[in-house]
């Protein structure tokens, strides 16, 4: 039987899909959940009480609306290009998913151990814009358009800025595999082993150039509903908008579990004793996405020119300096080689 | 150049604004909510409030209102209709008291026309209907609507008799 699965096309793809599903599923029922979180979380500091109708506390309210929306009617504007218009949001779900193949929850549990993972979820986190791109220019209307161009360049300016982040973590642990990256966080010391301690201002940058690449309150520019309506999601209803919201905090669960990958141990319990585990991966995850419901309640948004001066002139030389200097301190393994942590060979 | 303000660059880069509206938040979001349960639970209305409109009876059941037509005239909005003559007894009553809610704008001149405290406008507020037709209330309908909200109604003119 084993050998079935792990020799024949046929049984390889059947495991394939099985995994895919496995990981797909209780992705998209816990980010129900996730968004009604975000939802109470913003009400509460608003002194609201947040959706508390359907369901026992409301906790159905997301699947609510995911019968509301699917059952909508799709409009396209007068001029718009169908295919494209609708291949905008499929692409920007699609981009969203695909890089949790190799966000590992546990210790092997990965659908695909590749050693240059974080290259992957890079390369697949720069496409994302497209899904943006296309769905702004299909619609044919100014202000998706004018949104779709903003989002672009935020995207662009904020993925230098996460790449050179990465690169400091990358220096440290001598792997692009978050298995090795984790590997490398495990200490004798529990929570102060993992790398937000020896990294600890680029957590921050990180965290918040991922808002900025997520368009994610204070940075959520293309969106800016004062300025230009919902942005480049102005012209969508229905199904399409659906996969538009879901792909956006598919992006923001994929962000939050990055930084508790990089950052915070992921499945590493922070308490020496204790047992390692997915949950201590899933308690992170949903620890860093309070952070980023919080922050969205709490803060303005930002101007277009001082979210362009954040990102070129603050992050990029911050960025750019830290990996200068773990460089060095990982050479000369300096700080009793806190630097140098290299997981494979060194 | 111009000197660097170091306070300021320095707080600006140690998130200072970000923590400190980050405390703010927490410090709300453990507050009690300032929203009213809506349908489960009510605000408190005033005695004056101005709702649905409704039509009372004396104690022994007899109808107030005796057709002098006061709101008809004063109503701002023309919402009023009424049609009077006189009954078996003798008594002049109306045979036809329609109000348009739709026209209606609330204001409680009727009420104030009304010399014998036939025409009030009671406190419920939670009268929206499916079609336009419904809202066309006709004097069995204010009859009905005075039979059921009597209770507070009477609260409410006797709270508010002193100020009158």
């Amino acid at each position: 039987m084993t050998e079935f699965f792990t020799t024949t096309y046929l049984g390889i793809t059947l495991l394939t899909l099985g995994q895919v599903l496995a990981v797909v599923v209780p992705l998209l029922v816990a980010l129900a959940f996730l968004l009604y979180a975000d939802r109470k979380v913003w009400a509460a500091v608003q002194l609201r009480r947040g959706p508390n109708v359907v369901g026992a506390f409301g906790l159905l309210q997301s699947f609510a609306d995911f019968i509301k929306y699917a059952v909508k009617e799709i409009v396209y504007p007068a001029g718009s290009d169908k295919v494209v218009f609708l291949l905008a949001p499929m692409v920007s779900l699609v981009m969203a998913l695909i890089a949790w193949a190799v966000i590992p929850f546990n210790d092997g549990w990965v659908v695909s151990d590749i050693n240059v993972a974080i290259l992957y979820v890079m390369a697949v986190s720069s496409l994302e814009v497209y899904g943006v791109i296309m769905g702004g220019w299909a619609s044919n209307s100014k202000y998706p358009f004018l949104g779709s161009l903003r989002s672009a360049a935020q995207m662009i300016s904020y993925e230098v800025s996460l790449g050179l982040i990465i690169i400091g973590v990358i220096i440290t642990t001598g792997s692009m595999n978050f298995g090795d990256i984790v590997a490398a966080q495990d200490g004798n010391y529990g929570i102060f082993s993992w790398y937000w301690l020896p990294h600890f201002p680029m957590m921050f940058l990180f965290l918040i150039s991922a808002m900025a690449e997520t368009n994610r309150p204070p940075f959520d520019l293309p969106e800016a509903e004062s300025e230009l309506v919902a942005g480049y999601q102005v012209e969508y209803s229905s199904t399409p908008f659906l996969l538009f919201m879901i792909g956006e905090y598919v992006a923001i669960v994929l962000m939050c579990a990055l930084v508790s990958l990089l950052f915070l141990g992921g499945w590493l319990s922070p308490i020496p004793g204790l047992p390692d585990g997915i949950l201590w991966m899933l308690l992170k995850i949903c620890f860093v996405f309070f952070i980023f419901s919080m922050v969205k309640a709490i803060s303005p948004r930002y101007r277009y020119d001082q979210l362009m001066r954040i990102g070129w002139k603050v992050f990029l030389p911050m960025s750019l300096v830290w990996v200068v200097l773990v460089s060095f301190l990982a050479k000369f393994e300096l700080f009793g080689g806190a630097y140098a942590r290299w997981a494979i060979g060194g | 150049m111009t000197a660097i303000d170091y306070k300021r660059a320095a707080g600006y880069f140690l998130l200072k604004d970000f923590l400190g509206g980050f405390k703010l938040g927490m410090k709300y979001f453990f507050k009690p909510k300032a929203t009213v349960n809506y349908p489960h639970e009510k605000g408190p209305l005033s005695p004056r409030f101005r709702g649905e409109h409704a039509l009372r009876r004396y104690p022994n059941g007899e109808e107030r209102c005796i057709a002098c037509k006061l709101c008809e005239a004063i109503c701002p909005a023309q919402a009023i209709t009424i049609d009077a003559e006189p009954r078996e007894d003798g008594s002049r009553r109306t045979t036809r008291y329609d109000i348009d809610m739709t026209k209606c704008i609330y204001c409680g001149f009727c009420q104030e026309a009304c010399p014998v405290d036939a025409i009030v406008e009671g406190p419920n507020f939670e009268f929206a209907t499916e079609t336009h037709e419904e809202l066309f209330y006709d004097k069995e309908k204010l009859l009905e609507n005075g039979a059921r909200w009597e209770a507070e109604i009477a609260r409410n003119l006797e709270i508010d008799a002193p100020y009158r």
